[in-house]
């Protein structure tokens, strides 16, 4: 008898280790060939098996997010911790940044509410685990759109929301003003990003040698080399200008004049749902299409109440029913712009001149300004 | 209860206990059967409805990304099995270097742990229990941040006697470079070694036919270093060239270089291992009768011998089953390698995960690589165990 409870609290434990594990890895969204998984399922033994609700005619898999999230009364946001501007954590344990607000303006979206949104920090090495695996719904965290993450991490890229290059940051003092200078050089960057791809392929491209010194998170990785581990330091520009911010003398330190590759930057969603992917894809235009009308915060009520551009009422839900399409409410580009702001106020209260992450806005200026930001029209 | 004989037969199958016992076994691993299909089936839905498969043809793939530290030549464009075996070898390299040396240092401390000297035995004691109770994460990010990443730059490096070059770019430490004659000397170590393990069993055979006891290892050892030295006078050039590190542009170069990974790595894991290894040694010296070191020396055995001779003989019955543990856990915690960004076999796999997004594959196969690891260790530790255990009749 003794035998037998040892038995079964072995079989316990092994089933409460083995379901928290098994937690991360399947897809707790979508349903299969003849069920439909409404709710986030829960790794039981028994396998999850709720009635089909089959409303429209779409793929499986469609809508499943968005219920979801409504369901749960908020979003779940993926985003990086460790970089000024983009993605960080304030000493109150606030998250703010560029990607942070974006994951605001997608919460006014749905719920008209920015606040309800739950941030999940996700290093570099986990972020696609946790997008496949559903422990996330979106992924914002300074990602880089590139063909194997939109095929094979069964992710797709929703829209570039910042353009960017690589970069290098080396101490100013070491008289390195190009790639050629670093030869026979360590170089401190981070695993399981582009940058460190793009690093081999730029250095064997120009035939210089180097030694990688590979870092987990963003944060060790500037610990070393500001620790004088590497003579220099790569990651996207952004980061760079970022993370400078956070050294201990940041004018020490000097970007090099060369970008190493390209570095469109987005949100990144699960295949399977188009509707999230619409959604997740439209707020970016709305943020990109509000700036274009010059509608802001502090002027949207204004210019709902005397809009007489059709495009503009239809974005602002005054006109059509274009929010309905998307499976929200007819307002949500108000909502967007009312409790988020537009993209550049987006921008300029993230990474504007104001801020000690400063970044010229180059490419990421509307195209009516010789930038690359451009919407499909609201219709 | 008695049962008559002849009534055995009627009771029911549910009552009878030996099938009962055994139909509780084939319940019992029917149901972890079907749990665990039933958790790959969900993984494999879950993983099918987003389009991915799992398989491991990804392995034959151009990786892409550079190493730092590569037992052969290793750049972007080889493939993810060979960075996947790169980690390997590395996390072998960290893991059988440390073991060694945290042998070594255990075995001092141990025998320091009960000195009758005051001021060793305290050392020992504040040393043992001081590092035994610190978290080993922080313990190596202790000596990568705090320490060999604190040396000065290449430029200003530190020189010690004996050329060792100290910087935040690594240890250097002069080393041999093969030269045209070296595959002579080659010859000469393998004879070296051949006559070594003669000398080796044939001591073994003379101790045993004797009863004597001969210095074995210190005979054995000496016979290599002299084919080995009579090699190295009697060809006409070295077969080694002494290397000496240099600084070199923005590198250190020539000789040895070990890392600051790499160096945060083992002396970290050694350190930390020895303090456990030291208490495991003190405990199975202590399990030796007082009797026997008494009587030892009343038969005229000297300290180190009666160590050698009878006290660690029998001390090491005790001491190996929690040793191999002890192995094992340093074999394991080498994974925290990642911390201080040194290239092991977890550090490569995560890369690959990452840039591949094989979660469950790389995952997998990590487990797979620690549980052979272990499995081996255990083995060899078990066998020595077999040989050295008590001889009952």
């Amino acid at each position: 008898m003794r035998k037998l409870f040892a038995i079964t609290g072995i079989l316990v434990v092994a089933g409460l280790v083995l379901a928290a594990c098994g937690g991360a890895a399947p897809a707790p969204s979508g349903g299969g060939e003849t069920v439909t998984v409404v709710e986030t399922v829960v790794v039981t033994v028994e396998v999850p098996a709720a009635p089909a609700a089959p409303a429209v005619v779409a793929p499986a898999g469609y809508g499943v997010t968005l219920e979801t999230v409504k369901a749960r009364g908020n979003l779940i946001c993926g985003v990086n911790s460790q970089v000024p501007g983009f993605g960080y954590v304030d000493a109150n344990g606030n998250f703010s940044g560029f990607d942070v607000d974006y994951c605001h303006a997608l919460a006014a979206a749905i719920f008209g509410d920015p606040g309800k949104v739950e941030f999940r920090p996700v290093t570099a090495a986990e972020r696609f685990t946790a997008l496949q695996s559903g422990e996330i719904d979106i992924l914002s965290r300074n990602t880089t759109w590139s063909l194997v993450r939109d095929t094979e991490l069964g992710g797709n890229f929703v829209h570039t929301t910042f353009y960017d290059g690589q970069g290098m940051m080396v101490p100013a003092d070491s008289g390195i003003t190009t790639l050629e200078d670093l030869d026979g050089g360590t170089i401190c960057v981070q695993t399981g990003t582009t940058t460190e791809l793009n690093l081999a392929d730029v250095m064997a491209a120009r035939g210089v040698s180097y030694t990688p010194a590979v870092f987990e998170d963003a944060d060790s990785t500037f610990a070393a080399y500001s620790e004088g581990r590497c003579d220099g330091v790569t990651t996207d520009k952004s980061g760079l200008v970022s993370r400078r911010t956070v050294l201990a003398d940041p004018s020490a330190h000097v970007i090099i004049d060369e970008t190493m590759s390209k570095e469109p930057l987005g949100p990144m969603v699960r295949h399977g749902d188009d509707q999230w992917f619409d959604i997740a894809q439209w707020t970016v235009f709305a943020l990109f299409s509000s700036e274009e009308f010059g509608i802001t915060s502090a002027n949207v009520d204004s210019v709902m109440a005397s809009a007489t551009a059709p495009e503009v009422k239809r974005l602002l839900g005054v006109e059509g029913d274009l929010g309905l399409k998307l499976g929200l409410e007819n307002n949500w580009a108000y909502n967007i712009i009312k409790l988020v702001g537009n993209y550049e106020e987006v921008y300029n209260r993230n990474l504007g001149p104001d801020t000690p992450t400063y970044i010229p806005r180059g490419y990421n200026s509307l195209y009516t300004d010789g930038g690359l930001l451009y919407a499909p029209p609201f219709r | 209860m008695q049962i008559k004989e002849g009534q055995s037969t009627t009771i029911p199958f549910w009552r009878d206990e030996r099938i009962l016992k055994i139909l509780g076994q084939v319940i019992f691993a029917v149901a972890v059967l079907w749990f665990f299909s039933s958790i790959f089936q969900n993984m494999k839905v879950g993983l099918a409805k987003q389009g991915i498969s799992l398989s491991f043809n990804f392995l034959k793939g151009v990786s892409g990304f550079d190493i730092a530290e590569t037992f052969f030549p290793y750049d972007r464009s080889s493939t993810y099995w060979q960075a996947y075996q790169i980690g390997l070898l590395n996390t072998l390299l960290v893991s059988i270097t440390g073991i060694i040396f945290a042998t070594i240092l255990g075995v001092i401390l141990g025998v320091a742990r009960l000195s009758t000297n005051f001021i060793i035995n305290r050392l020992a004691a504040f040393y043992l229990e001081f590092i035994r109770n610190l978290s080993l994460l922080v313990f190596l990010i202790f000596w990568y941040l705090g320490v060999f990443l604190k040396l000065p730059r290449v430029k200003e490096a530190i020189i010690w006697p004996g050329d060792i070059f100290l910087s935040n770019r690594g240890v250097g430490i002069p080393w041999g470079l093969p030269t045209a004659s070296y595959p002579t000397f080659r010859l000469f170590l393998i004879f070296g070694f051949i006559l070594a393990l003669i000398v080796f069993f044939s001591l073994r055979v003379y101790s045993q036919r004797t009863g004597r006891a001969p210095l074995t290892t210190i005979w054995t050892l000496l016979t290599f270093i002299l084919v080995a030295l009579i090699g190295w006078i009697i060809l006409p050039e070295k077969p080694l060239m002494l290397d000496v590190p240099r600084v070199e542009g923005l590198r250190l170069t020539g000789g040895k270089i070990l890392t600051p990974e790499f160096m945060a790595l083992t002396s970290g894991l050694v350190l930390y291992t020895s303090a456990f290894i030291g208490e495991v040694v003190r405990a199975g010296i202590q399990s030796v009768s007082k009797g026997q070191v008494e009587a030892s020396r009343a038969l005229g055995l000297n300290v180190f011998q009666t160590l050698r001779l009878v006290v660690f003989p029998q001390a090491l019955r005790v001491i190996v089953p929690p040793l191999t543990s002890q192995y094992l856990n340093l074999i394991k915690n080498s994974s925290l390698a990642i911390a201080v960004a040194y290239p092991d076999v977890f550090y490569v796999a995560n890369t690959i995960q990452n840039q591949t997004g094989r979660a469950v594959e790389m995952i997998g196969s990590v487990m797979v690589t620690y549980l052979i690891f272990s499995l081996i260790t255990s083995v060899l530790m078990n066998w020595y165990n077999q040989r050295i255990k008590l001889v009952e009749r």
